[in-house]
This record gives C-alpha cells, structure tokens and sequence, in this order.
C-alpha cells in the first residue's frame, strides 16, 4: 500500500518536473518581460535597480559608521563596516523579495489562474528566478567594488554557492508555504510585513553579534537567517570559510519547508482556484 | 482524438460560517469539516464523440461556466470524471495576460508559450497569426495603443493559431467588428470540418442552431435536457418564463419535430387553423396567397389583460415574422372563466419556398417573459410552393420589376449621364 502511494507521488513529482521544463519557454519569456517591464517606461532603465539598495546601503553606512561611530571588531580597513553591510543587507535583500513576492504570487496572477490552464507552479518559480536575477546584477557590482578595492576574498567566494543554494530552498519553501496560506487566509500578507520588520532587526545585519548581550546571543540561534547572514559576512569580511556545521539546521528546515510547500500547494491548488 | 466524457461530474464550492471557521477546520483536521458544500453542478453526464459540435445553453447562474472551466481545466472537480482526448483550447477569455507595454508580436509570443507552444512552433505560425489578424504594422507597437477591437482580433487569432482536437469557446465569439466576427465564426466552422470537437456556450439561438449538432440545457447546475438543438432552444424558450405553477411539456408531431407547450394555463389554446380565403385547411400555401389564422382561446381563471401574439419561424427555428395585439393595441381586459375568444389574423404568405412553422403565445404584456399563459411552438406548420412566380431565392418575397435601359450612346441613372 505504502509502495504504491510512494509510486504514484513519484510519478507525480515526474509530471511536475516535465510540465516546468514543457513551459520552460514561458518561464524564460515571462523573467525576461517582467525584468523589462520594470525598467521599460523609465529614462534611466535598469540605474533604478541599483540605486534602490545603493542608497540604502549608504543611509546605513553613514548612519552607523560615521555618526554612531560603529566600528567593526578587529577590522581595520575603512571600508570594512560597509563591506560588511552589503554582504548581509544584500542577501537579506534577496530573501524578502523571494519571500514577499511569493506570497502574493497567487493572489496577483489569480485572473490568470481562473481562466487559463497552464502549470501554476511556473509562477513561484518565475518569481525566485526574477528575485535572483536582480540578486545577481547588484551582487555582481559588489563583487566589481571588492575587486577593484582590493578586498576580494578569493577562493573562499565559492562557498557563497552552497550558502545561496540552502537560501534559496529556504525563502521558496517558506515563499509557497505563505503563498498558498495567503489565498485562504489574507491576513498572512499582512502579518508577514509586520514579521519582516522584526525579523531583519533580529537578524545581524547592521550589528554584529558580539554587540549583543549573551542571552540575546543565544536566541538568535534560533534564526535560520542569522547562521546564513553571519557566513556571508564571514566570507567577505575575513576571508574564513562557513562553519558548516552552523548550517545543518537551516538547510534541514530549508528542506522540511520545500516539501511541506509542495505538499501544501498540491493539496490545495485546486481549491485554490475558487477561492481567487 | 477530439473524444470528451464527462461522468457524473459535479463541482461545489465550500462555504464557511465565518472568517474563523476555515482557520479551525485546517487547524484541527480530525473534528471533522466546518464547511458547507454548496453545489454548483451536479450528476452531469454527456459525451462528445469527435468532430461533434455541442452548444450549451441555460440562464446565467445555471453552471454553463463552471462546465466549461472544469473541461477546460482551470478549475478542479468536486465529484466525477472528464475525460479528454488530444489538445484542449479554450477560448474562455481572450486577450488574458497580455502586456499593455509590449508589442503586439511580443505578447502574441508569450501568449502562445503560455499555452504550451515552443518558441519555435510560435515563430513558424507567426506569420499566420499576423495574416488572420489583419493590424497590419500595429503588430510591432505596444498593445496599449491598440484599441480594444484589435486586441481581441491579435488574441483570437493566437489562441486559435494551431488546430486544437478541442475547442471551448465561452460566448467569445462576439470578437471585434462584424467582419471579423465573421471571419472567425468561418474559422471556427473551419475547424470542425477538419475534425475538432466544439462545445460552445452562447445565448445567441441562432449561432447554436446554425453551428451544432446537439444542444445541451443547464438548469440550476443540472443537466436538464439534451438533443437537438431546435428542440432544445424551443424548450430553453420555454423555461425562460418558467414560474412556480407553470408547465412546461413536449410532444412529438408526427413528422418527428418536438413541440413544446408551456405556461401557467389561466388562458389555454383550444384550436389553431390555417385557412385560405375560401374558409379550407392550409397545408401547402402559393407565395404572395392570403391565409388566415384562426387562434380559439378560452379561459380557464380571471385574466386580468390578455395579449395574444404568433411568430413565423422557418425551418432552423429562425424568426421570420411576429406580432402581437399588445403592439397593434388591441389587448383585451377582465376577462372571466368560461369566456372564449376567436383571433383571426389575415396575412399574404409573401414568403420564400420552404417550410415554416407558427408558434402562439398568449400572455399579459409585450413579452411572455413577465406573464406566460400559453406558449405553444408549431402550432400550425405550412410549405410555401412557387407555381406562379419566378424561381427566386430568399425567405422573403419582394416582388421586384425590373426595367432595363440600354443605349450606344449614354444612360442616365439618378440625375447622372453616363
């Protein structure tokens, strides 16, 4: 009985797997048109996508750096506070545009649901390879930035791949997770601005966390996104490889959300439909 | 290829007392549903064999969408099963996910990979898209410059780029100008001859009648009747002024037709005549003779105004001719029970060679729609023979004379010389 149950979600799976790569063409077309549509109508084009977090970026590096005179422990450089920064506002940046895109993926194509029969689960994956792209143009001019001032990491870099990978697992499994919630429950997208609020605030993002006092310390354990935020900065800041046993949780609950999202979304995508 | 059946299929929407009561009942799965189900369709059996054209009628709500949607896909069945073979489009609303700041070529591409085309496959029926579409350069400017004509024209001519084995079409057809309406009922009609299934939902009794071969009635998310599609939209005519003590039956004729009688009987019709001047039965009329209908109508309760009203309809069910005493303001009032009435109506058959029948109402104002005593369809059927007049084509007699002028020289038509 079992063997049969785990047959049939396999094929399914399978089916799953070809209906994206059928599509595939209309997911391509779809990241291509939205990442024009952006930009289209404006003069300076795509210069928008990058002063947005520039000048995020600089409000926080004068406000903390200058003023609050916040220096880094046994840094030195002076750029190091904003390097610091960037490693992890822009990776943050990342997953709350993953995430909060996601969870509204569905309400906002929900026309497009209701009338035309094509495989729903394109959309959250036109959103994450949309938030990525952007991801990839403003981290390719940090990379360009530490580069030319002389503070590229080297080979230690590469473990920015693993580290992106449990991410992005991460904010797609809690993306569609909160994505199928929201059609039935609005007051998820609501709540989970006020929840996004809190959780970069409790995330060392602009602090570090030896700032923090002991206690406080050992709850941000319990943070997926602060293990990922401080291997980043690890990586940027000295040069130190992950310590990869930080990481097995978040990548363990990175997996348990892709396939409760999964399960969840297959549950309920039909009955999605008439709630839109 | 082109097969669809449906088995009891039912699609029900769930429904909550309140805003919290889905939050338990996902909350605390094993206390069992908090939910109503609330029926949309139910036990609807049908099947399409391929290459058939079936319409679907009934009055808004009666599930005519849902259907439709839950072959077409988009939305999931509560109970039963649809089974289809081959190809699926739908035609459910046109111009869906078009991009108002890209081109018309852009969003024709997408249009087409959005339902399941290759880019390539696209590029090599683009030019046919172009061609059926005629916008001519427009198809290289944004869609936001469109109008709203054109845009339907592009979307009509993508969804329909490719030969589906099934074509859904929800009242869609009305695209665009008269022109183009027409062009793509012709591609429609075109489609189904190479062998694509249609199942098409309209209002419109002349599209069904003329394009399917089966008509299928949808009442309250039932299937209610099924046949062919005259019967049927006589039968759909009927149920339109359906009200609680009102009946609704048909009988066969002997020519195998179906007649339909329905109303609330507060006035019922005892005999329907067709006579020439000479007082006989008319069966078979010479074009442009006079013939006289005789209505006997008698009342069965109080009736406060009655109007009585025929309507010459041709072969396909099509309207050709009607009137009533509401409009030639001759209604009769306070009528009691017991009473009788004898309606004559002289008229000079001026129409073509064929068949036609006429149905009789009899009902309070204008329309049966408010107040439907009777309604009796095929009341009387005639053919119209032309023995004594020119061989002419039509369904209306025009006599026509015709002079000709001819000259070497020159001819003058409405003040100019030629």
């Amino acid at each position: 009985m079992l063997k049969v149950l785990n047959l049939m979600q396999k094929s399914k799976a399978h089916t799953l797997l070809r209906s994206i790569w059928h599509y595939r063409g209309f997911i391509a077309g779809s990241v291509r048109r939205e990442f024009q549509s952006r930009y289209r109508n404006s003069m300076l084009g795509a210069a928008w996508m990058v002063l947005n977090p520039l000048a995020m970026i600089v409000v926080y590096t004068v406000i903390f750096s200058q003023i609050m005179h916040a220096r880094l422990p046994n840094a030195s450089s002076q750029f190091a506070y904003g390097i610091y920064l960037c490693a992890g506002l822009l990776t943050w940046g990342f997953f709350t545009e993953t995430v909060s895109r996601m969870q509204n993926v569905f309400l906002e194509n929900g026309n497009m649901i209701k009338k035309l029969n094509f495989p729903r689960i394109c959309l959250p994956i036109i959103t994450v390879l949309n938030a990525g792209l952007n991801f990839c143009i403003i981290f390719a001019l940090f990379l360009g930035f530490l580069l030319v001032s002389g503070n590229f990491p080297g080979w230690v870099f590469f473990a920015m791949l693993p580290l992106l990978l449990i991410q992005v697992l991460f904010s797609m499994g809690l993306g569609i997770v909160l994505g199928v919630l929201n059609v039935f429950f609005r007051d998820i997208g609501q709540l989970f601005g006020i929840v996004l609020q809190f959780w970069f605030w409790f995330t060392p993002i602009v602090y570090t966390v030896s700032t923090l006092p002991a206690g406080v310390q050992t709850l941000l354990k319990f943070n997926p996104m602060s293990a990922l935020i401080i291997a980043y900065q690890g990586i940027f800041i000295s040069a130190a490889w992950p310590r990869w046993s930080s990481l097995w949780p978040v990548a363990l609950l990175s997996v348990a959300l892709c396939v409760f999202g999964m399960l969840l979304f297959r549950r309920h995508a039909g009955e999605m439909v008439d709630e839109l | 290829m082109g097969k669809v059946t449906v088995k009891g299929l039912g699609k029900a929407y769930k429904t909550y007392d309140g805003r919290w009561a889905r939050l338990a009942e996902w909350l605390s799965p094993f206390s069992g549903p908090r939910h109503q189900l609330h029926w949309v369709l139910q036990d609807i059996d049908f099947q399409l064999a391929a290459g058939e054209a079936v319409g679907i009628v009934g009055i808004n709500g009666a599930g005519k969408s849902t259907l439709l949607k839950l072959i077409a896909g988009t939305t999931q069945s509560t109970a039963g099963t649809i089974d289809i073979q081959g190809r699926v489009a739908a035609l459910l609303e046109l111009g869906m996910g078009f991009h108002p700041d890209f081109t018309g070529r852009q969003n024709a591409i997408m249009a087409g990979q959005l339902q399941g085309l290759r880019g390539d496959e696209i590029i090599a029926l683009m030019p046919a898209i172009e061609a059926f579409a005629e916008i001519g350069e427009y198809i290289d400017q944004p869609v936001r410059t469109y109008s709203s004509g054109m845009q339907m024209r592009l979307a009509f001519s993508v969804a329909t780029a490719s030969r589906p084995d099934v074509l859904i079409v929800d009242e869609a057809l009305s695209v665009g100008d008269a022109y183009f309406q027409h062009k793509s009922f012709e591609r429609i009609r075109a489609f189904r001859h190479a062998g694509t299934t249609l199942l098409i939902v309209s209002h419109d009794r002349y599209a069904i009648q003329t394009i399917c071969d089966r008509a299928i009635l949808l009442n309250r998310g039932r299937l209610e009747m099924q046949g062919d599609p005259v019967e049927v939209m006589d039968y759909y005519n009927a149920m339109l002024a359906e009200r609680e003590q009102q009946t609704v039956r048909q009988e066969r004729l002997e020519d195998g037709r179906l007649r339909t009688i329905s109303g609330t009987g507060e006035a019922s019709i005892v005999a329907v005549n067709l006579l020439d001047d000479e007082g006989r039965q008319l069966d078979v009329v010479e074009v442009g003779a006079y013939a006289t209908l005789e209505v006997l109508v008698t009342i069965n309760a109080a009736v406060p105004r009655l109007v009585m009203g025929y309507m010459i309809k041709d072969k396909l069910g099509q309207s050709i001719f009607g009137i009533n005493t509401h409009r030639l303001e001759m209604p009769q009032t306070d009528l009691q029970p017991g009473e009788k009435l004898a309606y004559r109506c002289r008229f000079p058959v001026n129409l073509g060679k064929g068949s036609y029948s006429i149905a009789i109402s009899l009902s309070r104002l204008d329309s049966h729609l408010d107040t439907n005593y009777e309604w009796r369809d095929y009341s009387v059927i005639f053919h119209v023979v032309n023995t004594r007049h020119p061989d002419f084509v039509g369904c209306a007699f025009l006599d026509a004379e015709i002079a000709v002028e001819r000259s070497a020289g020159s001819v003058r038509v409405d003040g100019v010389t030629i």
